[in-house]
């Protein structure tokens, strides 16, 4: 009976079940160690902007946050981290699961070699240090969804280290400006995902899915150099953006293939940073970034009223946007870290390190994976800002809505139109009507060839930069009609017959005598009104500017 | 040389269990107290319920920490036992699941393709399920 609304995390009514993803148990054991003890001094790579509190004291009451995230990211793969069982995100339950998996005795982790090329290329990616000996290690905790009791990552030497990542935030009135800031990148892991608990509170019961119980997962660890909601959000845009080039993971965020938890700490400029509290399951960039300013402002508020921050895991509430404590478990943790004892340190090589006669199925070779890498978004704006002449900021939007690049690199493709008109068509018309109507680009009713079309026609002038915007909303309304018909069908071309035009330009005259003498009588500004009244009778189909060198020959005359 | 910062930092996050590791050598019995044994219970999810279980727990501490008497001054730390082993890389593809019938076999009570635990991690003092409590 319930069969239905069982099936992968639909809340059913009368079962009052609850999808709740618990990022929470990836953690690292150490403590991120930038605000417990205080002993880091300022980074110095991150400006600080100061935020004022709302009845700032004469100076000393001012406010830095810093911002840390670590980011689990699912890897792209046909096959788990250490099994060969299927990854797929909506599968009947249990059904992607092996004897390792759901963690039957005697089975033994193998590991799956495109997890590691995914870590290696993300790791390059980032700039990091790829380490040439990185280790497995037991990360131990009890939770009905993880059956092994542990997680198998890396804690004491992982895959790569010591990275960074650009990112640009947009600033100004506008948004017109671009700001290029970077983030450090501590390490990238590679580690094993957990199952899924549903939560049904009114039997009391949870129901666990293992489907997912052994993804392999990359964890991104983001040094605390941002200060706040929106540059986090952005820095993660910019992680998703790289990793979607890379083709390392999907990183859809909806389908919990990204992973945000910020570490968040608040302190008078100057002084060590304050004690940091973690909001977890962050599952957009949006409540990412409303979470992380809401903290930040919480905890001011609560410092300004005598209040201590406590060093505890919150979550966001998305629907109160407000960050709540979340039920402490089991107190403090202890991981009881452990090597892991099935598997053998990780080497890689390199172009020199490479053993002769070595089985290439065995051996991976970070150099021959750094050729190999594809271009990345940084690449890809400043080609578009070199090859289209465009501002900088059009080319971070450009790459940042989903599917935009791809739609105006195909309009560009199949017009004849400036990429200039192209790029401003794209950017405010297109985008703007997306926006409007809360719609992705895959939704568009208007194609790349419909606007193309549009754009070549404009070029031609065969019809007016107004007409052009009739007809793109006829091709928004009505599927399936080309530009060309709509243009035909309600006569928009531009007048080109010059005849028709003076005939038009004489009946005008003729009707008007009292502003053709102003003209006459050296009041040259009247011929606008001539202008008007003429497109008015082609109904606006008509080139003012040719209008006006008929009406000026026939004054003159 | 990290694999001994690593080993000190295993033992460091467990504060309180200073009282395991006595300096004093496997004479020596090893004083656990009871807060130490809370502590442990909920790390493990094991009950160690009674004064035998505690002691039993003690010995197994006196057994294991005769360890310590080896000498292993200049003796370069491993990181595994196949520290110079390959490891094997696999190809990524899928060769295993769709077994969801036979795994769910295991569970003690199913929902549809799900297994079903209890709520959350309860507290010791609530368990009521049937699972038997590890034997040591």
């Amino acid at each position: 009976m319930a069969a239905p609304m069982l099936r992968w995390g639909c809340v059913g009514r009368c079962w009052a079940l609850a999808c709740v993803d618990r990022g929470s148990r990836h953690r690292r054991w150490a403590p991120n160690g930038f605000t417990l003890s205080g002993r880091r001094g300022q980074n110095s790579m991150a400006p600080q902007p100061v935020i004022t509190a709302q009845k700032p004291r004469k100076g000393e009451h001012e406010w830095a946050a810093v911002v840390g995230l670590e980011i689990h990211v699912q890897i792209s793969s046909n096959s788990k981290l250490f099994s060969g069982s299927h990854v797929h995100f909506a599968a009947p339950p249990n059904s992607l699961v092996s004897f390792f998996d759901a963690s039957l005795p005697g089975t033994l982790p193998v590991l799956n070699r495109r997890c590691v090329e995914a870590a290696v290329m993300t790791g390059l990616a980032l700039n990091c240090r790829i380490n040439k000996k990185s280790l497995f290690d037991r990360k131990h905790y009890f939770y009905a969804d993880l059956p092994a009791g542990y997680q198998i990552t890396q804690q004491r030497l992982p895959i790569a280290v010591n990275g960074s990542l650009t990112y640009g935030v947009c600033v100004g009135n506008k948004r017109s400006q671009v700001i290029t800031k970077t983030v450090r990148i501590k390490q990238i892991q590679l580690e094993q995902d957990s199952g899924k608990s549903l939560h049904d509170d009114l039997r009391s019961q949870t129901l666990i899915d293992l489907n997912r119980a052994g993804v392999g997962l990359l964890e991104v660890v983001m040094e605390p150099d941002m200060t706040c909601g929106k540059e986090a959000a952005t820095a993660v845009r910019e992680l998703q953006l790289v990793l979607q080039a890379l083709g390392t993971s999907q990183a859809n965020m909806a389908e919990g293939q990204l992973r945000v938890d910020a570490n968040i700490s608040v302190h008078h400029p100057g002084e060590p940073f304050g004690i940091r509290t973690e909001v977890k399951n962050l599952n957009s960039t949006r409540f990412l970034a409303k979470a992380i300013d809401y903290e930040i402002q919480r905890q001011i508020n609560e410092l300004e009223n005598g209040g201590e921050i406590l060093n505890e895991t919150r979550s966001f509430d998305s629907r109160l946007g407000c960050t709540v404590p979340m039920r402490d478990k089991e107190g403090k943790q202890d991981y009881r870290f452990m090597p892991e004892p099935n598997l053998p340190p990780l080497v890689l090589y390199d172009a020199t390190s490479l053993p002769a006669g070595a089985d290439s199925q065995q051996v991976i070779d970070i150099d021959y994976i750094r050729e190999r890498l594809p271009e990345l978004p940084s690449m890809t704006r400043e080609k578009l800002v070199q090859q289209y002449g465009m501002l900088p900021e059009h080319s971070f939007t450009l790459l940042n809505e989903v599917g935009l690049l791809e739609f105006f690199q195909n309009v560009i493709k199949e017009t004849r139109a400036e990429p200039k008109l192209v790029t401003s068509w794209v950017l405010n018309t297109f985008l703007g009507y997306l926006k409007q109507q809360s719609l992705t680009v895959s939704e568009s009713p208007v194609t790349p060839s419909a606007l193309a079309e549009l754009l070549t026609l404009l070029d031609g002038k065969v019809i007016s930069s107004l007409a052009a915007k009739q007809v793109f909303e006829e091709l928004w309304k009505s599927k399936g009609k080309t530009a060309a018909q709509i243009v035909s069908e309600k006569k928009l071309e531009l007048m080109q017959a010059r005849e028709v035009l003076a005939q038009l330009c004489q009946t005008v005259m003729e009707g008007h005598p009292q502003v053709v003498m102003d003209v006459k009588t050296g009041n040259p500004k009247a011929i606008n009104k001539l202008i008007g009244l003429v497109r008015k009778a082609t109904l606006s189909r008509a080139d003012p500017t040719a209008i006006k060198k008929i009406l000026e020959e026939k004054l003159s005359s | 040389m990290w694999a001994r910062v690593m080993w000190r930092g295993l033992r460091a996050p467990l504060g309180g269990c200073q009282a395991f590791t006595s300096k004093a050598g496997p004479q020596v019995t090893p004083q656990v107290t009871a807060e130490m044994i809370e502590h442990l219970e909920r790390l493990a999810l094991v009950d160690f319920g009674s004064r035998e279980a505690v002691a039993r727990l003690e010995k197994a501490i006196a057994f294991a920490d005769r360890l310590r008497g080896v000498n292993t001054d200049g003796v370069e730390p491993m990181e595994s036992v196949l520290e110079d082993r390959c490891l094997y890389l696999r190809n990524d593809s899928v060769t295993e699941g769709n077994c969801a019938e036979e795994l769910l076999q295991n569970s003690h009570r199913v929902v549809e393709e799900y297994f079903v635990a209890p709520p959350g991690n309860i507290s010791l003092g609530k368990i009521s399920y049937q699972d038997p409590p590890p034997s040591g």
